[in-house]
């Protein structure tokens, strides 16, 4: 018995030394996921730049993933696995994911960390965002110019900045296009629950709203709005062509690529360090999706506020503007701070209800 | 906050809709319970039957045909707990959990390429006439023929195990398996015959979901549904037509708290979250707390593994 043992063992030597001297050649990056890459919206989009990453690089690079990670104190599992695995480069691309990330990346100070719409960072740990929020503002105009019964129904996940952010930027560009716009909100706390979402769609629905706007991962809510007839919808995350022209008649897309595949071959060079990106439209991290099934002036409207926040002329956020309960936020002509809007705790003035704590 | 928005004609509606996915998983699981089986792998067979169904409707073009698939692939899962359990003699537990973990893998797989993709439409019954009776008629002559047909089927299970011979002989295998078989009959057969049938009732839910509710397939779709039907089954105490009641209250909960949620009410979500479970505890405490009770309480060979040669 004994030597087959040590004969075994042997052999078990060699391959894990030779598995470790071929991995030593190729960069291997992880991902972790918050939803199945099937999602058809936010995971499936880190995915495609996950396979930009392979397609680009080819032999050199090596990707793993792990997809419906739960995020909590199953991701700090997840995050240290793919570390113990010799990952050279982890991005975790969901906020709940922040702290985890935070705990790992000091266990493993060789191991590269990137962390999506956080806001924590060390020497081995950055983040990266997209400017959502500009999107928003672009849907939001069609959503304002759309509406005949002025309800528009707006499911979030959870009440954190991001979201916040986005109803925010959303109602601005609404209201501008349509004073008497009114918003519901209704919080499905979860990014990925179909049953949930296109329940939330239809109490949304029955209260009267004819445009959804989604903060949600599935595209559940579209399937409720085609159902329900002449109601319109938008594409989150991914392009969701599926429901094109209608019910969803334009998209926010985010565009994961270009940024995966900059920051593999910043590793690979050994230039590689933290820092925190937060790219919109104008550096193509956020795209619009093709405007379909609305008027022409709406869709040149549309078009005209996309190409005026890619070249920088209009921000969002830009002043005179109140906070929900009155008080002045920002002056004439003045613009939001990068800080107050990734801290966003607050609605704008207009918006009814209140923001859960 | 504007509680007059919320229309209780539609919000009675769509909570009949909301809850079938439930009521039907709850009412078969019932029938598996009153025969002393304890099958906690409704989620798995829930969501089995969600991708199945979605497959064949798509492929097929009839959603008829869909959930027809739906109840027949759910019952050949549930056979796979059939043999582990009653042939193999596995704990009842164990394979319950088992079999949820492997629905939930199976249909990934499966469900590989129906990502994306629209199901043929289920269409309401508009009755002609009595859909048109103001405020009755929309809630309750204006659904798609599975409400109709779950309604219907928790109604076929309360005559059958009340009155009927079958019902009664069911009844016994679960309340005690030995004297059952003393008296001849085939204990192994009828419960395996109730397990199919709660197969087939989980997957119906399961289909319910991705070809009407939803109606798409996603991964992980059910979202707990499954686990909701068994707690339902604890908290109608084994009743069919509290099954019903039940099923209504836990789907009113969820439907209420977006409706309440879309006027501007904030009522915090754990709360509601929590409830189905809750009164699941109170409802287990109230019957085990009093033998006066104990017609209330639980099939007595519930999860008890048989063996003929005893």
């Amino acid at each position: 018995m004994r030597p087959i043992k040590t004969i075994a063992a042997g052999i078990a030597l060699a391959v894990g030394l030779g598995g470790a001297a071929l991995a030593a050649d190729k960069t291997k990056v992880g991902f972790i996921y918050v939803g199945p890459i099937g999602d058809g919206g936010y995971t499936y989009q880190h995915d495609q730049g996950r396979l930009a990453v392979e397609k680009h690089f080819g032999d050199k690079v090596e990707t793993v993933y792990q997809e419906s990670v739960p995020e909590g104190a199953d991701a700090e599992r997840a995050i240290t696995q793919m570390a113990l695995n010799g990952a050279d480069l982890i991005f975790t691309t969901s906020f709940g994911f922040m702290d985890p990330t935070v705990a790992v990346a000091k266990k493993f100070p060789n191991v590269k960390f990137e962390h999506a719409t956080g806001f924590k960072r060390a020497d081995n740990l950055g983040t990266y965002s997209a400017r959502f929020y500009e999107g928003r503002t672009v849907i939001g105009t069609i959503a304002g110019r759309m509406t005949k019964t002025n309800k528009i129904g707006y499911i979030g996940a959870y009440p954190i900045p991001e979201v916040i952010r986005g109803i925010n930027a959303a109602f601005i560009a609404a209201r501008k296009v349509n004073p008497d716009v009114e918003f519901n909100i209704v919080w499905a706390y979860t990014w990925f629950d179909p049953a949930k979402e296109a329940d939330a769609a239809k109490a949304l629905l029955e209260q009267g709203a004819d445009v959804i706007l989604q903060h949600t991962d599935s595209t559940a809510p579209s399937a409720a709005a085609e159902k329900a007839g002449n109601v319109i919808t938008f594409g989150q995350a991914s392009d969701m062509a599926e429901y094109k022209p209608r019910p969803r008649v334009s998209s926010i897309i985010d565009n994961w690529a270009p940024y995966y595949i900059e920051r593999v071959q910043a590793v690979m060079d050994g230039t590689w360090k933290s820092d925190d990106t937060w790219s919109g439209i104008g550096a193509g991290m956020v795209e619009i999706g093709e405007i379909t099934g609305v008027p022409d002036d709406v869709k040149k409207e549309a078009e005209g506020i996309r190409d005026q926040i890619a070249a920088g002329t209009l921000h969002p956020f830009t002043g005179p503007l109140n906070k929900q309960d009155g008080t002045p936020w920002l002056a004439a002509g003045e613009t939001a701070d990068d800080g107050t809007l990734l801290g966003m705790n607050f609605y704008v003035e207009g918006i009814k209800g209140e923001l859960p704590k | 906050m504007d509680l007059s928005a919320i229309d209780p004609m539609l919000l009675l509606a769509s909570l009949m809709a909301a809850s079938t996915p439930v009521l039907l998983a709850a009412i078969g699981e019932l029938v598996v319970e009153k025969s002393g089986v304890l099958n906690l792998g409704v989620e798995g067979m829930m969501i089995t039957g969600a991708i199945c169904g979605f497959a064949i409707a798509v492929e097929s073009g009839s959603p008829m045909l869909g959930f027809l698939g739906a109840a027949v692939c759910g019952a050949l899962l549930s056979m796979l707990f059939a043999w582990l359990t009653q042939y193999a003699l596995a704990n009842q537990v164990a394979s319950g959990l088992a079999l949820t973990m492997f629905g939930l893998g199976l249909s990934s797989l499966i469900g590989q390429g129906y990502q994306g993709i629209k199901p043929p439409a289920t269409h309401d019954l508009n009755i002609p006439l009595i859909s048109d009776i103001p405020v009755i008629g929309p809630i309750l002559f204006q659904h798609d023929p599975l409400v109709y047909f779950s309604i219907a089927l928790v109604a076929a299970v309360w005559a059958m195990l009340k009155f009927s011979r079958a019902g009664l002989i069911l009844r016994s295998v679960g309340e005690n398996h030995s004297a059952a078989h003393a008296l001849g009959y085939k204990v192994v057969r009828i419960r395996v015959l109730a397990i199919m049938f709660g197969g087939a009732c989980a997957g119906l839910g399961g289909a319910y979901l991705s070809l009407i509710q939803v109606p798409q397939w996603t991964e992980g779709m059910t979202a707990g549904a499954g686990w909701i039907a068994l707690a339902l089954v604890v908290f109608a105490s084994w009743k069919p037509w509290r099954v019903i009641l039940g099923a209504y209250l836990f789907g009113g909960i969820s439907i209420l708290q977006l409706n309440l949620q879309a006027v501007g009410v904030n009522i915090p979500v754990a709360y509601l979250a929590m409830a189905p479970y809750v009164v699941t505890i109170v409802v287990l405490v109230i019957i085990s707390s009093d033998r006066k009770r104990v017609s209330l309480n639980a099939p007595a060979s519930l999860g008890r593994v048989f063996h003929a040669s005893h």
